[in-house]
């Protein structure tokens, strides 16, 4: 049977993949960051599992506006790093594990969630600057990764609540996987931010801490927070945060009797570029 | 029956919602051409003939051509595919944000190592705080990308 063993949510800021890509982690304005990810590259170093879900949104690359699927899991045997318009970031080609990603798809749509299934895809900075803050700039990755993403770029996205039963829906299908796998899942995106308009630059730390204090200890009830206080608190591209709850329902259902997961490590940081920087693991008991 | 839009009270900010989808369709297929490194070089060497070959508004075209951002959202653009824009231009996300806010690169970039923008006063039209239409621009820059 696969397991769940642990589950890891961070911001995915492109900036952060190019000062890694260009060498600046050591400069003043990057070093706070970096250092609140050390623990976190030990850690997975120590947990490498035998895959990871990897909970993203793509950013207007593999999906233009020709095709706007809202849920989609990559069943591919590998995934090159996209060129976002700066040149693809020097990264290991991601490779996939179609065996899992198949069989978590069957299950799911037949738990009544009608994912996109993409056997063909490039993956842009959601995916690989989670990667690189985790792993650093190994030949290659650690593991394969199924990618997982959720639009978040063209309203109306799924509820929070939507995404907390998908995560449910997620940890059942791997149950019932015949191998033996550890399976990590991580949620990314997020914290505040927004990109756009007059309002640009928007940081929330009451509301991030929040979030971070709910994702924990009351998921379900942060389920129920509606889009538009995301977009008031947290910034228009901070709606991103519910792909946490994706990662966060497939983890221990606190909510019914379940027992709260460890706290392994939190990082707050801000800023990096126009966003606030959260970070979790979080791991079954 | 009307579509429930609650975001629209949300100041200096446009939701990406369906109408803008259908409103900016073009604009922003045109930015996803900006992924092809030969599509970048030919809109640098001639950016208004690069335009032309797409179904764009005028309006639209324009945004591009200023490398206003602010217009591009306005007429349908969303930051993602914009972003590729601004990438052909050779400038970050830092830089882009920034550029709609009315500052300078360094005075977007001071607000933001300062903690960034406060939610006080930005959560619906008609509060007080720096995003409100009242306040604009925030600071002395041209409100454009280049």
């Amino acid at each position: 049977m696969a397991r769940i063993s642990a589950s890891v949510y961070t911001s995915h800021v492109p900036a952060i993949g190019a000062a890694m890509d260009l060498g600046k982690t050591a400069e003043p304005y990057w070093q706070p960051l970096f250092k609140g990810y050390e623990p976190s590259r030990q850690w997975l170093k120590d947990n490498t599992p035998d895959v990871i879900f990897l909970v993203y949104n793509d950013h207007a690359t593999a999906f233009s506006l020709e095709i706007i699927p809202t849920f989609a899991i990559g069943t591919a045997a590998e995934y090159k790093p996209a060129d976002e318009g700066w040149g693809p970031r020097p990264v290991p080609v991601v490779k996939g594990h179609p065996e899992l990603a198949s069989h978590i798809a069957q299950s799911v749509i037949q738990q009544d969630f009608d994912l996109t299934i993409v056997n063909r895809m490039d993956v842009d900075h959601g995916l690989t600057v989670p990667l690189s803050l985790m792993c650093g700039q190994p030949e290659a990755w650690p593991c394969p990764v199924i990618p997982f993403a959720v639009n978040v770029v063209q309203y109306p996205v799924p509820s929070g609540n939507r995404c907390f039963q998908l995560g449910r829906a997620i940890k059942k299908a791997i149950r019932s996987f015949d191998g033996d796998l550890n399976v990590q899942i991580w949620g990314t995106g997020g914290m505040s931010h927004q990109l756009q308009g007059p309002r640009a630059g928007l940081i929330n730390r009451e509301f991030d801490n929040m979030f971070l204090d709910r994702l924990i200890a009351d998921p379900a009830g942060l389920a129920q927070v509606p889009h538009i206080d995301y977009v008031r608190e947290a910034g228009s591209e901070g709606i991103e945060l519910v792909m946490w709850l994706i990662a966060r329902g497939a983890m221990s259902d606190t909510d019914r009797g379940g027992a709260a997961p460890h706290v392994h490590h939190r990082f707050y940081h801000v800023p990096a570029s126009n966003t606030a920087v959260g970070h979790l693991i979080l791991e079954n008991r | 029956m009307a579509l429930d839009k609650p975001y629209l009270d949300v100041p200096g900010t446009t939701i990406f919602d369906m109408e803008q989808c259908r409103k900016g369709y073009w604009l922003n297929q045109f930015c996803m051409s900006l992924m092809k490194a030969e599509n970048r070089e030919r809109f640098k060497a001639d950016q208004r003939a690069y335009v032309d070959e797409w179904p764009m508004t005028e309006a639209q075209k324009q945004a591009v051509l200023n490398a206003d951002l602010n217009a591009g959202i306005r007429e349908g653009g969303n930051i993602y595919f914009l972003a590729k824009l601004g990438a052909t231009h050779g400038k970050s996300f830092q830089q882009m944000a920034g550029s709609m806010t009315g500052m300078t690169e360094e005075e977007y970039r001071d607000m933001m190592i300062k903690g960034g923008r406060s939610a006080e006063g930005n959560r619906v039209v008609g509060e007080d705080g720096d995003a409100q239409a009242h306040r604009q621009p925030q600071g002395h820059g041209t409100g454009k990308l280049l």
